[in-house]
């Protein structure tokens, strides 16, 4: 008789899966008039209930579950409360757009609730098949939401371009895993750990694994150089969409790298954090020359985030605890500023048409005073201008880098953000200076509002209250440390 | 000896499909001659005691792939003469190839050597004789328990993929005319039938 898994650290993710298939059944046999409606409310509730179940019922504490192919701490917990916000407000900011667009289909709440579980399951990976379970969960529902839009070439060229790529990065990633395998003999990242230590050195097959694990995963961050399909899925892709992909998969996929790097890799530090320098330098520079030339906001959106990854970067390349720390505060923030600007730029809509070029925004200053003044908060942080809280996250990785000897690669990345604070200031030159163009919308609904309202204020007054996002990265930084 | 004997007739089989497959000129026969090695593969592993393989080879590559190609060459209507038309003109070039693969082949074979620790920690987590555990309990026992977790996650990622499917390419079409068996045996004569009383000789 064997006896049953500890399952106790995984009922997030059992609820989770399990709403799915309610939310499923409801949605296939409703015969409400508004399904769409009602399965988007229940997803946001599960959401809400899971991040409850995260917080309150199994906690911080470490443990392990499912013979220990899943690990609950209090890293763990930080990301996924942080993908669950991510993906709470993306079912909301969505609603909208795809009753516009005629893609209201029940689905696509049922697809984001699906995305969250792969990223829930990723970011509590301690082995690496269920890594791959779980990667696989969130990018197999991100291939058919870029694609959901089904009569629109652009969305399902993107979806079918993602898709491809993303194909062959899991190729590359289970490659690495299968060298890592062979020559540790084991999966479980406890195991790997024990097996690669600093002392005992690591074989060349190893490095070679780990550096197609790397490469599989940078493709999941688009870190350069496996950035190619980020602008056109991003511009292909609907905005709803996009804003999704921009936040809680780039959020779970940089969790999982740094889970994976600091965990079983942490002996080898010396072998991964040359590759991250170079990801990270190589990110910095596209993600701020390549965004100069963009007229698509969206494009710009995606040159930004892949600098944004170039940054969080360098704080992961410090290897040190408080290197993974300054990464978990720069994602909170990125997590807070992308979602407000993407709220505007879902709201970027002329006679209810959507529009997304930089031009379109020429004026806004004087027809929309207040979302001028939003986007000109969202795009000062994101450039890094104190005393928006996109300052205090570069602060804190370059600080970082600078406490682990990193100071040339400090020195890249304070230049190309000087280069990336051009494009920024672009926008907000367009909006207060140049000739009124046509006048935009009005924001779309009380909830959009709020979203606006509140990641606004948040990314302006964060500074005075960085203790409630530094103290659980900290007590998260050093959960993986072993602390 | 019966081993033996079955054993060359399912080798000697496959390997005559194999080279039926890439020399029959009717690409449905080149299909149907690799749906016949699939199932002599399956019978050798059935005699290496590994029946979970060999069951799995049936199902999936005969019962799924095999058919699947059965469809696709019979719908594009492949021309294989045209494109077997330089088979001599490359046959040195491919025999070369082969000829090369081989060697090394032999060469890593002959020079594999298995490192002792290794075998020490085989030797430490022995895996149960065939005649023990048969292949498809072993797994059982580890898919169910150990690795349950796993075999939920891939069951959500099967559901996602349908799901995917479905949303992808399901479309309810306008003007479609469709036979609903129920709506035909639901209606009612009262409805339908129409009683007329005709006058004898006066027509309708």
């Amino acid at each position: 008789m064997t006896e049953l898994p500890v399952l106790f650290p995984a009922y997030p993710e059992i609820f989770l899966a399990i709403a799915i298939m309610a939310l499923m059944m409801i949605g296939a046999y409703s015969k409400a008039e508004n399904t769409l409606g009602a399965v988007s409310a229940l997803t946001q509730v599960s959401f809400v209930v899971t991040a409850g179940l995260v917080l309150f019922v199994v906690g911080g504490a470490t443990q392990l579950a499912m013979n220990d192919l899943f690990i609950v701490d209090q890293f763990a917990v930080y990301m996924k409360l942080l993908i669950l916000l991510a993906s709470l407000l993306a079912v909301t900011m969505s609603n909208g757009f795809i009753r516009r667009e005629g893609m209201a289909k029940f689905e696509y709440p049922i697809l984001i609730a699906f995305a969250t579980l792969g990223m829930m399951m990723m970011v509590s990976a301690n082995d690496l098949m269920s890594l791959y379970i779980g990667l696989e969960l969130q990018s197999l529902s991100l291939y058919v939401m870029a694609a959901f839009q089904r009569d629109n070439s652009r969305s399902t060229e993107a979806g079918l371009k993602y898709f491809v790529l993303g194909a062959l990065s899991s190729g590359m990633l289970l490659y690495g895993m299968s060298m890592v395998y062979g020559f540790a003999g084991s999966t479980q990242f406890n195991a790997l750990a024990n097996a690669f230590t600093a002392d005992t050195g690591a074989h060349m097959g190893v490095i070679v694994g780990l550096i197609f694990m790397v490469a599989g995963l940078a493709f999941k961050i688009s870190a350069v150089p496996f950035h190619m399909w980020t602008p056109d899925v991003y511009e292909g892709a609907p905005t709803p969409v996009t804003a999704f992909f921009a936040v809680a998969p780039k959020v779970a996929a940089m969790a999982l790298l740094i889970r994976v790097l600091v965990g079983p890799f942490g002996g080898l530090v010396a072998e991964w954090s040359q590759v991250i320098v170079v990801l990270s330098i190589l990110s910095m520079f596209i993600g701020s020359f390549a965004a100069i030339a963009q007229s698509n906001i969206k494009r710009l959106m995606a040159y930004s985030s892949i600098g944004h990854i170039g940054f969080a970067l360098i704080g992961l390349a410090a290897g040190t605890e408080g290197g993974v720390e300054a990464v978990l505060i720069y994602l909170a923030i990125y997590l807070v500023m992308n979602i407000g600007t993407f709220a505007c730029i879902l709201n970027m809509k002329v006679g209810g048409r959507m529009v997304e070029n930089i031009s379109d925004l020429a004026g806004l200053s004087k027809n929309n005073p207040v979302m001028a003044m939003l986007i000109m908060v969202f795009m000062f942080s994101m450039a890094g201008i104190p005393p928006m809280a996109g300052f205090m996250s570069k602060l804190f990785v370059f600080k970082a880098a600078i406490d682990a000897g990193l100071i040339a690669l400090t020195v890249i990345g304070a230049v190309t953000s000087v280069v990336s604070a051009f494009y920024y200031l672009r926008v907000i030159k367009v909006m207060y200076f140049d000739d009124p163009a046509e006048k935009l919308d009005s924001v779309e609904s009380g909830a959009m509002k709020l979203i606006l309202a509140v990641t606004g204020i948040v990314t302006a007054t964060m500074i005075f209250y960085m203790p409630v996002v530094t103290d659980p990265a900290i007590k998260a930084a050093s959960s993986l440390f072993g602390g | 000896m019966i081993q033996t004997l079955v054993f060359y007739m399912f080798a000697i089989i496959t390997i005559a499909c194999g080279f039926m497959v890439i020399t029959a000129r009717n690409p449905v026969h080149s299909v149907l001659f690799l749906i016949l090695a699939f199932f002599n593969a399956a019978g050798l592993f059935l005699l290496q005691g590994a029946e979970f393989i060999s069951m799995i080879l049936v199902i999936v590559y005969v019962g799924a792939v095999a058919v699947l190609f059965l469809f696709v060459v019979m719908m594009l209507d492949v021309n294989l003469n045209e494109m077997r038309r330089g088979f001599v003109k490359y046959l040195p070039i491919g025999l070369a190839v082969g000829a090369v693969l081989l060697v090394e082949l032999f060469t890593i074979f002959t020079a594999w050597v298995v490192e002792p620790a290794v075998i020490s920690v085989n030797a430490a987590t022995a895996t149960p004789a065939a005649s023990e555990v048969h292949n498809t309990e072993a797994l059982g026992n580890l898919i169910y328990t150990h690795y349950v977790y796993l075999f939920m996650g891939s069951g959500m990622v099967l559901l996602l993929a349908m799901v995917g499917a479905i949303v992808l390419t399901l479309r309810s079409r306008d003007g479609v005319k469709k036979q609903r068996i129920m709506d035909q045996i639901a209606r009612p004569a009262s409805e339908e039938v129409e009683l007329v009383k005709v006058s004898s000789g006066g027509g309708i």
